[in-house]
């Protein structure tokens, strides 16, 4: 298999709540991200995605444990190789309405991170602008025009070339297309797969729309309440799901096709997540699960490799 | 078939703004039977909640205004009913419900209290009843230890109780019409399936009719009965769910169940965006308003509308393709 580009070791960030209290958004979590893939994290809403991009990105300390790109403790970097580790990891972010300063052109938005790498000046970096625009399905027209002017779709585009702008090997695309309208949202993850092609990239894909996750990834990591309960290939992860979870969460999802949905058998969780800062004790989702045993609540089911290359904290398969 | 339930006829709304009139809704017309569910989907700003807005009459006045067309339930015509007149309708015959729950939840009263007002409003029975009714409600929707629940207020339940709450309100006065606007949408896909299951599970014992909008096909397809696909302030094909699904005709109808990914589908096939954006509603085009997103655009789509063409009893489309002198592309 591929190299290892970032290794996720028993990785936790908690919050102060005041009076105390923390509450575990992500809680001791393990995963790699090979070079060139796609790695997709889905799960409801709350259950970590986004802090766990954000502190593999260093947007966050981590609480303990450890995140590991090319070889060096990303939370460890200093000095030099911080601007150097800043370059080679980007982030993609969900609203692409918020996410651009709407006082500045679109060539300052796509060219701020060159200008802080002091990578292209000049003609140099009016040319890259006008390319990147390009790449991205825009043109150079577009250089001159303020965010306002765009329309969503478009917007998440400039983020793209904004994110693209420094060479980055590795982008965390937290809910890149979630805004955007059902039509939209196929031409940003065409350009995304293209690109990924054509520059190498590798990709975290944070979503909870787990149907364009599938398209997109070649492995999904499915989070609950601050846990990862499963990691494996797309395909398999579909069709041989082990987590109750996981099965769970596929059979919640409609299919846009009114024959399969009528015969399709399918598994109701009842109750609503519980809360981060007073999760049940054991396993996470037990209070939910349709399979739960003693113990469940007694023990925290150990991550561990269930399958080839599948991942599960079940137990299950203990 | 005798009288529909609902009956929408060229409905036409604008808003006045400092750029113009926005025409949001273009001429719609269809109808809702009693018992059945009736889907628009569209992208957004297509029009789908103004058209439910006006059915409700909560379209504000101004800067907006109905400016053609008739809504008629059961006979009698929404349009032309007075603001006093409209309450006696709303929540007693057609019931809504927002995506936002807490816009029309009051944050500050008891849920029990917001409930037994709410039917004490349109029935003249006692106030215990009315609490008993209230429970009854609530077990409807699948709210577990509902008498408790009754004491506290909505931010202490989770966001799909409360969007339980907001369906046990707008049931409240056991309405013919149920308006459901992108119910789900602010949902997990866990809870968005326990809400599902409990519209059918509604209509099932209570035979009320319900519009739902969203732009989810999968929800479309597991809850329609027959389907409204609205571009650019109009209704460019209807018709039955299996009809839209297996037998799209128009093109913009096509584009939107390509450009969506199946769980069940091949990872290595491309999705098939719809290129462009949809047009501005200030100055919609002279022809088809989808013309300039169309691979199969022709020169009189730029500038003709083109009429609805009947296909089957339940299946209508609106474009120049159904011409019998236009080539067809599939
Ligand atoms: N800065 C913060 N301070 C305190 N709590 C936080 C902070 N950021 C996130 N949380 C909490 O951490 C938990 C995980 O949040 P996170 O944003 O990572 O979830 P998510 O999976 O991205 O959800 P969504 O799908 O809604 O984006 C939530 O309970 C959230 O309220
Ligand atoms: N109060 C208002 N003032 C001005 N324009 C309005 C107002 N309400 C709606 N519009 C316009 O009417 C058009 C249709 O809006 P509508 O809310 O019906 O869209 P929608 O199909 O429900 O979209 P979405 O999926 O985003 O909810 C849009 O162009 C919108 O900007
Ligand atoms: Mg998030
Ligand atoms: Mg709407």
């Amino acid at each position: 298999m591929a190299k290892k580009l970032v290794e996720v070791k028993n990785l936790q960030k908690h919050f102060d709540v005041g009076k105390g209290k923390k509450l575990k958004a992500v809680n001791d979590i393990s995963f790699d991200v090979y070079e060139g893939e796609t790695l997709g994290l889905v799960g409801e809403s709350g259950c970590g995605k986004s802090t766990t991009g954000r502190t593999i990105i260093r947007l966050y300390e981590a609480t303990s444990g450890e995140v590991v790109f090319r070889g060096d403790n990303v939370h460890k970097i200093k000095g030099k190789k911080v601007k150097e580790f800043n370059r080679r990891m980007q982030m993609i972010f969900q609203d692409p309405y918020a996410s651009l300063n709407p006082r500045m052109a679109v060539e300052d938005i796509i060219a701020e991170g060159m200008d802080i790498h002091g990578i292209y000046q000049g003609k140099e970096r009016t040319k890259r602008v006008h390319e990147l625009l390009e790449t991205v399905g825009l043109n150079s027209e577009h250089a001159t025009r303020f965010p306002h002017e765009f329309s969503g779709g478009q917007r998440q585009r400039i983020g793209i070339a904004r994110a693209l702008a420094v060479d980055p090997e590795f982008i965390i695309a937290d809910e890149p297309i979630s805004a955007l309208d059902v039509s939209i949202q196929a031409q940003v993850v065409n350009l995304m797969k293209d690109l990924q092609k054509d520059h190498g990239l590798t990709y975290l894909f944070i979503a909870h729309d787990l149907s364009m996750v599938k398209h997109i990834s070649d492995r999904i990591g499915v989070m609950y309440l601050g846990g990862l309960m499963e990691l494996a290939d797309s395909e398999d992860l579909y069709k041989e799901p082990l987590h109750p979870y996981t099965k769970a969460l596929l059979s919640s999802i409609p299919i846009p096709d009114p024959q399969k949905e009528e015969e399709r058998k399918r598994t109701i969780l009842s109750g609503d997540v519980p809360s981060p800062i007073d999760p049940p004790s054991g396993c996470p989702f037990r209070t939910r699960c349709p399979d739960a045993m003693d113990v469940c609540a007694k023990e925290r089911p150990v991550w561990q490799e269930a399958r080839p290359n599948h991942y599960v904290a079940c137990h299950l398969y203990e | 078939m005798g009288q529909a339930l609902l009956e929408i006829n060229e409905l036409a709304v604008s808003f006045s703004t400092q750029g113009g009139e926005v025409q949001a809704v273009r001429g719609v017309t269809f109808a809702v039977e009693k018992g059945e569910t009736v889907a628009i989907v569209g992208e957004s700003g297509c029009g789908k909640s103004v058209t439910a807005q006006s059915i409700m009459r909560l379209i504000p006045e101004p800067p907006g205004r109905i400016k053609n067309g008739t809504i008629h339930m059961n006979g009698k015509d929404l349009a032309s009913l007075s603001e006093k007149q409209m309450r006696g309708v709303r929540g007693k015959q057609i019931g809504m419900i927002f995506q936002d729950p807490m816009t029309s939840l009051n944050p500050t009263l008891k849920v029990g209290d917001q409930l037994t007002e709410g039917i004490l409003v349109h029935q003249k029975i006692s106030k215990n009843e009315a609490k008993q009714e209230a429970i009854n409600l609530l077990n409807l929707v699948g709210i577990a230890n509902p008498e408790e629940r009754l004491n506290q207020y909505p931010h202490q339940f989770s966001g799909g109780m409360r969007q339980r709450l907001m369906i046990a309100m707008a049931l409240m006065c056991k309405p013919e019409l149920l308006i459901a606007d992108e119910p789900t949408t602010a949902l997990d896909v866990t809870i968005q399936a326990q809400i599902i299951d409990l519209f059918k599970e509604i209509q099932r014992k209570t035979g009320v009719a319900i519009i739902i909008i969203t732009h989810d096909l999968g929800v479309v397809a597991q809850i329609a009965d027959r389907i409204n696909v609205m571009y650019a302030g109009e209704i460019v094909e209807t018709g039955t769910v299996k009809e839209i699904f297996y037998d799209p005709q128009h093109p913009y109808t096509r584009g939107l169940l390509d450009s969506v990914p199946r769980l069940d589908g091949d990872r290595t096939q491309k999705l098939i965006p719809i290129v462009g954006s949809p047009p501005d509603l200030f100055s919609p085009p002279e022809g088809c308003a989808f013309a300039a997103r169309c691979d199969y655009a022709m020169d009189v789509c730029l500038s003709h509308d083109p009429e609805h063409t009947k296909l089957t009893d339940h299946h209508y489309t609106k474009c120049w393709l159904q011409d019998k002198r236009a080539q067809k592309p599939f």
